[in-house]
């Protein structure tokens, strides 16, 4: 291939083009990138970036060691995709014509009306990121976050430890039930109200209030309840960023559609928060939104894209991982825990915040969450990746919890 | 040899305790703790390893005593 090009300039779309170059790709390589930075990180954001100070440059996700010889195309989106043509279309008119393409355009934050007034956020880019922290900083008297998934959650501890009043309001009767099941909900749900987040459960944002100046002044719930507030966080999750791509002829249907080994089309792959693939590991074909499956598929899509004919690329198969830090917790999740028959705590205890519970699915383990026992999830994730069954994994623990 | 690591952009992967398990440790919250700073010879590949396994690229292999 003479030309291959990325759209989309985050880590999914930096590995994919470090897997490129080291796969032997000597044409040209283009990276395209709605926003004007270079790949930076995104973990931070709801975290470090809000309570430590951190700047951009400690963001970056480029090393000077491996100079990658790529064409940046900053601060411009892609408009349109002609696969006929090999052409792409940037918003300022400029046609990028390529023999290979990598779609890794992540998602965009959900927003809600009331995004439209000053004072409401979301945090899913460097610009996002940057206004909350100057908000912050102003020491708002009430900080309304919608929305008490991760993302949620981890703005909540940063709000806490820079001793800012808070809410949640949820809109699911338990936080991180639909991910973790209830059970486990609950006890991350108590690290925040331990620390004193207000929780308001089962109610979603109906209606709000402006100053003359047009910042928020409310917001109204779904019960009637009226919470004041001067900065509200909406991290009500994120969808994927493929309007771009509508009429192309690629499937989309919550993302871009590939096939197990990240292929949308021929000499078109994707990987990252907007691709949508069968994966083998579990059964699910969905898209995964983790840190770790942006760096894992962009490097495997990239193989795929130099893999002509497929027949040296082996189904993508992901064990899914992520964590998330909040206070001085950290979460992690291996596999998935989306539909699961039992878990059951094993090491630990959810009331000292400091746990291993394991998740059964049929006869197999099928997820394991760990609270700050990270020396002990390593066994348990051995397990997980050679399918073992629930039974083994729950003999492995060091009391029996039968 | 030493061996640098970049504790505040450690994610806890633990890929570091998998691939030199006599070099690296994790604390509760699997940020990464360096046992030997100043690893045996017969222990340099397995910190290569380590190198090229963490995910956010936090491990460094430097020549010199500090």
């Amino acid at each position: 291939m003479k030309t291959i090009a990325i759209v989309g300039a985050s880590l999914a779309g930096l590995h994919a083009a470090r897997t490129l170059r080291a796969r032997g790709h000597e044409g040209r390589l283009i990276v395209i990138g709605e926003e004007p930075w270079r790949p930076y990180d995104r973990p931070p954001l709801s975290k470090q970036f809000l309570t430590q100070g951190w700047t951009p440059q400690q963001l970056a996700l480029e090393d000077d060691k491996t100079p990658l010889d790529v064409e940046w195309r900053l601060g411009r989106r892609a408009t349109a995709l002609d696969l006929a043509q090999r052409r792409l279309t940037l918003e300022d008119g400029d046609a990028v014509a390529f023999d290979g393409l990598v779609i890794a355009t992540g998602a965009a934050a959900r927003r809600l009306p009331l995004n439209e007034l000053r004072g409401t956020h979301v945090v899913r880019t460097l610009d996002d990121a940057t206004a909350l922290a100057e908000a912050l900083a102003r020491r708002p008297s009430h900080v309304v976050i919608v929305g008490a998934g991760f993302i949620g959650l981890e703005v909540a501890a940063s709000c806490r430890e820079r001793g800012l009043a808070v809410t949640l309001v949820e809109s699911a009767p338990v936080p991180l039930g639909r991910i973790l099941g209830n059970a486990m909900g609950e006890a991350i749900t108590a690290l925040h109200t331990a620390r004193g987040v207000a929780l308001r459960r089962g109610v979603s944002v109906t209606g709000h209030e402006a100053d003359a100046e047009g910042h928020v002044r409310a917001v109204v719930l779904s019960d009637g309840c009226r919470l004041e507030t001067d900065l509200v966080v909406v991290a009500i999750g994120v969808t994927p960023d493929v309007a771009w791509l509508q009429g192309s002829g690629l499937t989309l249907d919550d993302g871009v559609v590939c096939d197990e080994t990240c292929l949308a089309a021929p000499g078109v792959v994707a990987a990252g928060d907007v691709a949508r693939w069968p994966n083998r590991r579990t059964g699910e074909t969905r898209r995964v939104e983790h840190w770790d499956n942006a760096v894992r598929q962009g490097k495997h899509a990239a193989a795929r894209l130099l893999d002509a004919d497929g027949s040296a690329t082996a189904p993508f198969e992901l064990l899914p991982w992520f964590w998330s830090d909040q206070y001085d917790r950290k979460i992690q999740l291996y596999g998935s825990a989306l539909t699961h028959d039992e878990v059951r705590v094993v090491e630990g205890s959810t009331e000292d915040d400091r746990f291993i519970a394991l998740y059964r699915q049929g006869d197999a383990l099928s997820a394991v969450l760990c609270v700050n026992m990270a020396r002990a999830l390593p066994a348990y994730r051995a397990l997980l990746e050679r399918r073992a069954h629930f039974e083994e994994a729950l003999a492995h623990a060091p009391r029996a919890m039968a | 040899m030493q061996v640098k690591v970049h504790t505040h952009k450690c994610i806890g992967a633990g890929a570091c305790v998998h691939a030199a398990p006599k070099v690296f440790d994790q604390d509760d919250q699997g940020i990464v703790i360096v046992l030997h700073k100043h690893p045996a010879p017969e222990l340099i590949d397995s910190v290569r390893e380590a190198i090229e396994a963490c995910p956010a690229a936090v491990i460094a292999l430097e020549a010199g005593n500090d």
